[in-house]
């Protein structure tokens, strides 16, 4: 006998490997993998390196990351990360001094350009890196100065 | 549910540029009221993209991301007609996914 959990569960075995093998686009937001918490959570660069399980990144031409020199208001700061370099799986864009260092994570597709942008909130003047995850593993980086002049982080 | 994202899409040279403007509050959990107390953290967690059906790029952000984020990105080989359908899902498991085509 079938009940609702075994039905469900078993559904949710096959999505997860039609999923797995890409599939089902339609599902692209249920699979998009568990939040990484531990990333998000991780207070310097060291640690995010921990938690995602790459290597130690190295500062490369290939990265740009873009932003204003002083941010006015840092509750908007716009941000930008691009790479020249074919084979980027994953664009990170940080801010060295915020409370976590990993503002944003992008899974770049095939049909992506490496260049993506938007805004963060900024708690201090800090550096900001744009980080290069690439096909082959390699952890690439570029860094930007950003000076705050209104702090984004309420109170 | 949320407001409606706000999305442009414009073909140029074989790609099409995408902007995102979404309406959220994207609390970071460390502020607090007037009483003193921690407004709790609400945050687009998961974002997903998708080219006529297919999914071109999922992002993952933290409470640092901007209130009512801005996303911009470039698809490549997309022309105008194409659909392009963004969503997302926050903390709080709420959920929003709209479409506009590429022009």
């Amino acid at each position: 006998m079938h009940t609702r959990r075994d039905v469900f569960l078993h559904s949710a075995k096959v999505a997860a490997l039609l999923a797995s093998v890409g599939m089902l686009p339609g599902m692209a937001l249920a699979q998009a993998g568990a939040y990484n918490t531990a990333a998000f959570e991780a207070k310097n660069m060291a640690d995010l390196v921990k938690a995602l399980g790459a290597s130690a990144p190295v500062e490369s031409k290939d990265v740009t990351v873009t932003g204003p020199d002083i941010a006015e208001n840092g509750a908007v700061v716009p941000v930008g990360a691009a790479s020249s370099l074919p084979g980027v799986k994953r664009l990170l864009l940080l801010v060295e001094k915020n409370p976590s260092v990993m503002a944003a994570m992008f899974d770049i597709g095939d049909a992506i350009e490496a260049n993506v942008s938007t805004r963060v909130k900024m708690g201090q003047s800090s550096n900001v890196y744009a980080v290069a995850m690439m096909a082959d593993g390699k952890m690439l980086f570029a860094q930007k100065e950003v000076k705050v002049t209104l702090g984004g982080c309420g109170g | 549910m949320a407001d409606p994202m706000r999305i442009r899409a414009q073909a140029a040279g074989g790609n099409a540029t995408v902007r995102v403007l979404m309406a959220h509050e994207m609390e970071t959990g460390q502020r607090k009221d007037s009483a003193g107390k921690v407004i709790p953290a609400w945050y687009i967690q998961h974002v997903a993209a998708q080219l006529n059906g297919n999914t071109v790029m999922t992002a993952q952000w933290g409470p640092a991301v901007s209130k009512n984020p801005f996303l911009q990105f470039v698809v490549k080989g997309a022309k105008a007609g194409d659909k392009v359908t963004i969503s997302w899902v926050d903390n709080k498991g709420d959920k929003r996914t709209d479409e506009a085509t590429v022009s």
